[in-house]
C-alpha cells in the first residue's frame, strides 16, 4: 500500500515536472525554428527598404512598409489608450476606493471585455468604417487597435493600482489634495511601474495583432504619410508573403517573422526591466 | 487658488469617468453595431436555419453556417484536450512543488509565449506541425495533407497554455497552506495533498480557467486559419481540413461588398462570435470572482 502511494507521488511529481520543463523547450523550439528558417533571407535590406517593383516576384526591396507601419498603429492606439484607460485605471482605484462591490463589478465587465477576439473588434471597426464612409487607412487601423487594447491597458494598469496601500491614498486626502490630485501626482507616482508595464504590453499587443487591422488599415507598399493612407503591418505583410508560391519571397517572410519576433521579445523582456526598475522608489 | 484647484477637479473627474465608461459600454456598441449590420439576413432567413444549414452558397444567397461552427468547436475541442493535462500539472508543479529558481525562470517564459503573435504561432505550425500531422496521418493510413483540425488544435493549444497556465497558477495560489499541512501532517504523501487539497477544493476555478482557455482558443483567427485548411465542410475526422468561424471572417472580406447579403452574413458570424465568447467569459468570471470573495 505504501509503496504504491510513493510510486504514485513519485509518477505525478515527474511527469508535471516534465510538463513544466517542456514549455521552456517549447517556447525554445519555436523561436529556434523562426529564426533558422528565417536567417538566410534576413539582411539589412529587409529592414531599411520598402518594396520595389517585383519585389512580390524575387525582386529587390524589403519591408520597411510593413514595420513601420505597424509602429505607427501601435504607437497611434497606445497613445489614445493612454488617454482613455489611464484616467479609467485612476478612477477605478480612487474614486471608487469605498465602494468594494462597483470596484469588483467593473472589474469583472474589464476582464470579460478583455476576452472578446480580435477578428470581432476588427469587424466591428470595419462597419465604423463603413458608417463614417471612411477607407481602409491608418486612422481606422489605430481606432480599431486603441479600442482592442484599451481594457488590457486599464485591467495591466489597475492591477498595480490596487496594491497600494489605502493609508496613503488617506494621507494624501487628509493633507488637503482633492481628489482628483490625489490620483494624478500620488496614486499615478506609486503605480508608474504598472503603467509602464501597460503601455509595454498594450504596444506589444498592437504590433503584434493581425486580424483586427487586417480589415481596416489595408495594405501599401509605401510609408503612410498621412492619416487617411492606407498602412501595411508586419503580421499582414508576414502572412501575405507566406501565401506566395515563389520560394524566395516565402523566405522573406520567415526573415519578417524574425524581425517581428525580435520586437515583441524586445518589449517584453523591456517591460520587465523597466517595471522592476520603476518599482524601486516606491513607498513601501 | 481655490477655485482653480476645485475646476481642475471637476475637469479630471468627469474625464476620469467618462473614459471608463466609454470602455464599459464597448461590448455594448459593438454588438450593436454588428446587429445592425446582420439584421437583413436575419430578416430572410430564420435564426435556426441559419446556424443548423450547411448550405454555404454565397452567390445563391444560402448561408448556412453548420460547417463553420461544427469547424471552430472541433478545432477548439482538439486543442482544450491537449491544453487541459498540461496546464493543471505545469500549475501544480509550479505551485507546489518547484524551487524559486524555477518560478523564476518560467514566469518570463510563460510572459513570452503570451505574448508572441499568432501570426509567428502561424508559420511555426506550417514548418513545424502541418508536415508532422501529414506524417502521421500517413502512418495511420490515411491521406492528408496535413493542413487539418488536428494542426489547428495542436497550435492553438500552445497558444492557449500561457493564458490557462496564468489563470491557474493564480488560482492555486490562494489555498491557504495551513489547509495542505493538516493533511500533510496526518500522514497523506505530498502528491496526495495536492490531489484531494489543491485540485478538489478548487474545482470551481480550475473550471473557470478551462473555461476562458476554450474561449480564447475559440476566437483565435489567423495562427488557426493558417494551418487549418480552409475547406467549407463539417470535419469528419482530426485529419480532415476544417473552416472554423474566425477564419471565415477574415478571409472573405475582401469580396464581402461584391456579393448581395454576404456582408450582413459575414456580421452575423461576428456577432455570433462575440455572443458565444462574451458569454462563456461573463459565466466563468462570475464563476471566479465569487470564489475570490469567499
Amino acid at each position: 500500500m505504501k509503496r504504491i502511494k510513493r510510486v504514485e507521488e513519485k509518477f505525478y511529481i515527474g511527469l508535471s515536472a516534465f510538463m513544466t520543463y517542456s514549455l521552456i523547450a517549447v517556447l525554445a523550439f519555436i523561436i529556434l525554428v523562426i529564426f533558422v528558417k528565417g536567417f538566410g533571407a534576413l539582411s539589412w535590406d529587409m529592414v531599411i527598404k520598402v518594396p520595389k517593383g517585383g519585389y512580390y516576384y524575387g525582386g529587390e526591396g524589403g519591408v520597411l512598409n510593413a514595420i513601420a507601419g505597424s509602429l505607427y498603429i501601435a504607437l497611434g492606439a497606445t497613445l489614445i489608450a493612454i488617454v482613455i484607460g489611464m484616467p479609467a485605471a485612476l478612477y477605478l482605484n480612487v474614486h471608487l476606493i469605498r465602494y468594494r462591490r462597483t470596484q469588483n463589478t467593473i472589474r469583472y465587465f474589464l476582464d470579460a471585455l478583455w476576452g472578446i477576439p480580435s477578428i470581432v473588434y476588427g469587424a466591428f471597426g470595419f462597419t465604423l468604417m463603413l458608417f463614417f464612409g471612411m477607407n481602409a487607412s491608418l486612422l481606422a487601423g489605430i481606432i480599431t487597435v486603441a479600442l482592442l487594447i484599451s481594457p488590457i491597458m486599464v485591467r495591466t494598469f489597475d492591477e498595480v493600482l490596487s496594491t497600494i496601500p489605502k493609508g496613503l491614498h488617506e494621507a494624501s486626502l487628509a493633507l488637503g489634495s482633492t481628489r482628483s490630485e490625489t490620483a494624478f501626482r500620488v496614486i499615478f507616482k506609486q503605480g508608474f511601474s504598472g503603467f509602464i508595464t501597460a503601455i509595454l504590453l498594450s504596444f506589444g499587443r498592437g504590433i503584434g495583432d493581425a486580424a483586427s487591422v487586417l480589415f481596416t488599415a489595408g495594405y501599401t507598399d509605401n510609408i503612410p504619410v498621412n492619416l487617411d493612407e492606407p498602412a501595411a503591418t508586419l503580421p499582414l505583410a508576414i502572412f501575405f508573403q507566406l501565401g506566395s508560391p515563389i520560394p524566395e519571397v516565402r523566405d522573406r517572410a520567415y526573415a519578417s517573422a524574425i524581425i517581428l519576433t525580435v520586437i515583441i521579445l524586445s518589449i517584453s523582456l523591456g517591460a520587465r526591466f523597466l517595471s522592476k526598475r520603476y518599482s524601486k522608489t516606491n513607498l513601501k | 487658488m481655490q477655485f482653480k484647484r476645485q475646476i481642475a477637479d471637476r475637469l479630471n473627474g468627469s474625464w476620469m469617468i467618462i473614459s471608463l465608461s466609454t470602455i464599459l459600454v464597448l461590448p455594448l456598441v459593438i454588438g450593436v453595431g454588428l446587429y445592425i449590420k446582420a439584421a437583413p439576413l436575419l430578416e430572410d432567413v430564420s435564426l435556426f436555419s441559419l446556424i443548423f444549414s450547411s448550405e454555404w452558397a454565397p452567390s445563391a444567397g444560402e448561408f448556412g453556417f453548420r460547417p463553420f461552427i461544427a469547424g471552430s468547436v472541433h478545432v477548439t475541442l482538439l486543442s482544450f484536450l491537449f491544453t487541459a493535462p498540461v496546464c493543471l500539472l505545469a500549475a501544480i508543479y509550479l505551485t507546489q512543488f518547484s524551487t524559486r529558481t524555477l518560478v523564476k525562470i518560467m514566469h518570463p517564459v510563460i510572459d513570452v509565449l503570451a505574448g508572441l503573435p499568432s501570426v509567428i504561432y502561424g508559420v511555426w505550425g506550417i514548418l513545424i506541425i502541418v508536415p508532422l500531422v501529414a506524417g502521421i496521418a500517413a502512418f495511420f493510413g490515411t491521406a492528408s495533407s496535413g493542413y487539418s483540425v488536428l494542426s489547428g488544435g495542436i497550435v492553438l493549444a500552445v497558444m492557449c497554455i500561457p493564458y490557462t497556465l496564468n489563470m491557474l497558477i493564480e488560482v492555486f495560489n490562494t489555498v491557504p497552506s495551513g489547509l495542505k499541512e493538516a493533511s500533510l501532517s496526518l500522514g497523506a504523501t505530498r502528491w496526495e495533498a495536492v490531489k484531494h487539497v489543491v485540485i478538489r477544493g478548487n474545482y470551481p476555478g480550475i473550471i473557470s480557467a478551462f473555461g476562458l482557455g476554450i474561449a480564447k482558443a475559440f476566437g483565435e483567427t489567423i495562427a488557426v486559419m493558417m494551418v487549418v485548411g480552409n475547406v467549407v465542410k463539417v470535419p469528419g475526422s482530426p485529419f480532415d481540413a476544417a473552416y472554423p468561424l474566425p477564419a471565415l471572417i477574415a478571409n472573405n472580406y475582401g469580396e464581402m461588398l461584391s456579393i448581395p447579403m454576404y456582408d450582413s452574413a459575414l456580421m452575423f458570424a461576428a456577432l455570433l462570435l462575440l455572443m458565444i465568447i462574451l458569454f462563456i467569459n461573463l459565466f466563468f468570471r462570475y464563476l471566479i470572482h465569487k470564489t475570490k470573495r469567499q
